[in-house]
Formats: structure tokens, sequence, C-alpha cells
């Protein structure tokens, strides 16, 4: 079962992710999204955009690669083939374009159990990397996730 | 396209409504789009096993597609500041054909001093719920 000592967990930042323009547009097609800003540049410049905008749920992609350095790790006892999503919030401090480069920050903010079943939930601070200083924050990405016990 | 204004909205309006077919081809695609190759979205005898009626779309395709509504409506993709859903009934998504996930999407709330609107949407399949507490928040002006 889900290990309870990675409550509070937080991990290093991870290697940047580069939002790419093709990327953005294959996530778009894939979840209907055709709105120009993610497909035509000068679309996206017309909203004032520097660049391609990314859908409102694309930092999940972001997000899961963090979640990965827990989830896939052995000693957190999480057994993926019991795991069900169980909800997911997004809060955007400024959107995601082409050219970001993405770090993302996870915390294990619970580990709860609960009558066989365990309720993990994470949360992915995600900031793009500027020229100098500290990186700016752009998404806050909240997962949580049900394990169901053995006999469930 | 005129954008919406905030002070022409009220609680209650309907402001998009939409119907989002899903189909196996759908969900290979987002598999490789978001990078999330579990197989209970694409193999039908593994998702059996774990107990489920068949191959289901994956919540955060669901999720991602029915926001597509909130998002032509306000006119700009990146107005939408805030969004979560709970995920409360897998969508089953047939070998052949499709499943098709309806949407409605309700102003819930308005913060003027925000400067945002919070659309409440209501997501079924089959007229039954598929999320829940399925909310986002868009910047107007």
């Amino acid at each position: 079962m889900a290990n309870p000592d990675f409550a509070g967990r937080e991990y290093a930042a991870t290697a940047p992710y580069g939002v790419g323009r093709e990327k953005i547009r294959e996530f778009a097609s894939a979840v209907g999204a055709l709105d120009p800003a993610h497909h035509d540049i000068v679309a996206a410049r017309g909203l004032g955009y520097p660049d391609l905008v990314a859908p409102p749920t694309f930092a999940v992609v972001v997000a899961q690669r963090a979640e990965a350095q827990y989830v896939q790790d052995p000693a957190a006892g999480i057994d993926f083939s019991r795991v069900v999503h169980a909800d997911e919030k997004f809060v955007h401090h400024r959107p995601i374009v082409a050219g970001d480069e993405l770090v993302t920050v996870l915390h294990v903010d619970s580990v709860t159990q609960r009558a066989g079943i365990a309720m993990v939930t994470t949360r992915c601070e995600i900031a793009a990397l500027v020229p100098q200083g500290e990186p700016e924050p752009v998404s806050t990405v909240t997962s949580s996730l049900v394990i169901r016990g053995e006999d469930s | 396209m005129a954008r919406p204004v905030l002070a022409d909205l009220s609680v209650g309006d309907v402001v998009a409504t939409g119907t989002v077919e899903l189909d196996r081809a759908r969900l290979v695609r987002y598999a490789g789009a978001s990078g999330d190759f579990n197989p209970i979205h694409w193999d039908e005898s593994f998702a059996t096993e774990v107990g489920l009626p068949g191959v289901i779309a994956h919540g955060m395709l669901t999720m991602g597609s029915v926001v597509g509504v909130v998002a032509d409506w306000a006119g700009d993709p990146g107005a939408v500041v805030a969004y979560q859903t709970r995920f409360t009934k897998p969508v089953p998504v047939p070998q052949r054909g499709t499943a098709a996930v309806e949407v409605t999407a309700t102003v819930g709330a308005i913060d003027t001093d925000a400067g945002t609107v919070r659309v409440d949407l209501t997501v079924t399949h089959e007229d039954a719920k598929v999320l829940g507490r399925s909310q986002a928040t868009v910047r107007l002006s």
C-alpha cells in the first residue's frame, strides 16, 4: 500500500521541459482544440502572446513527467494497475507558450489510507526559466489518485 | 470575434453547449500527445482484467476536450486561468463507433473585483455525470 512516509516530501526541480510549437499543435489537436491561437503564430500574436499558446490542460504533460518521480518509485508503494484518477486542478499564473523552458518542483501533499483504499495528492509547481533570477511561476497542478486495495 | 463582457453576464446563464465524440483512435492519439500510455485506455483485455467495463477514455482527455467550449466562448484559450474537476464515472469507448460526451457550461459565479467568471461544466455520457465539480475560471474584461 501507499507508503505514508512520502507525505510532505518535496523533490528537486526537474530538468527543463522545452515547450515546442509542434507539441502544442499535437496536444491541441488531440483534445479537439481548434482555436487558431494553438496552431497559428499570427493568431497567437494577435491575442498578445509571444508564440503559440497551450490549451488549458496542456500542463498535465509536464506535471505527469514530474509525478513519475514519485508514483514510479517502488518505495512509494503505488500499484499503478490499481490506480484511479480522482481529481485534477490547474491554476495558471500565466498561460504556457511555445518556447517556454519549464522546471517543476513536485510536492507530495498527502498520503491517506482508509478502509483498504489509499489516496495520494501531489502538487506540481511549474515555473519558466528566465535569463536571470528565479524561475517565473507558470502553473500549479494538483492531482489526486485513488489506489484500490488488493481486496476491492 | 467579440469577446464576452463580464457586465453582460448573470449567474445561471448557459454560455455554451457541445458534444465531444470519443473513439478509439482519439484515445490512442491522446495517449501519444500526452504521454499517458496506461493500457486501460487502449487494451481491452487489460482493462477488463482490472475490473473495468472495457477500454475507457483518459479522464484527462474528457477534461481537456470539454473545456474547449469555454475557451471558444471566451475567445482566448489563455483566458482560462483555473480549471478543476473530479472524475466521477469512467467513459467506456467502444471498439467501433464513438462515445458521446455532452457538455453544458453555465455561469456559476461572477467576481467583478477579480474580473473573472466561474463557469460550471455539466458533463454527461448516456445521461450520467462523468465529471463532478467541474469548474473553469475565465478572465474577462
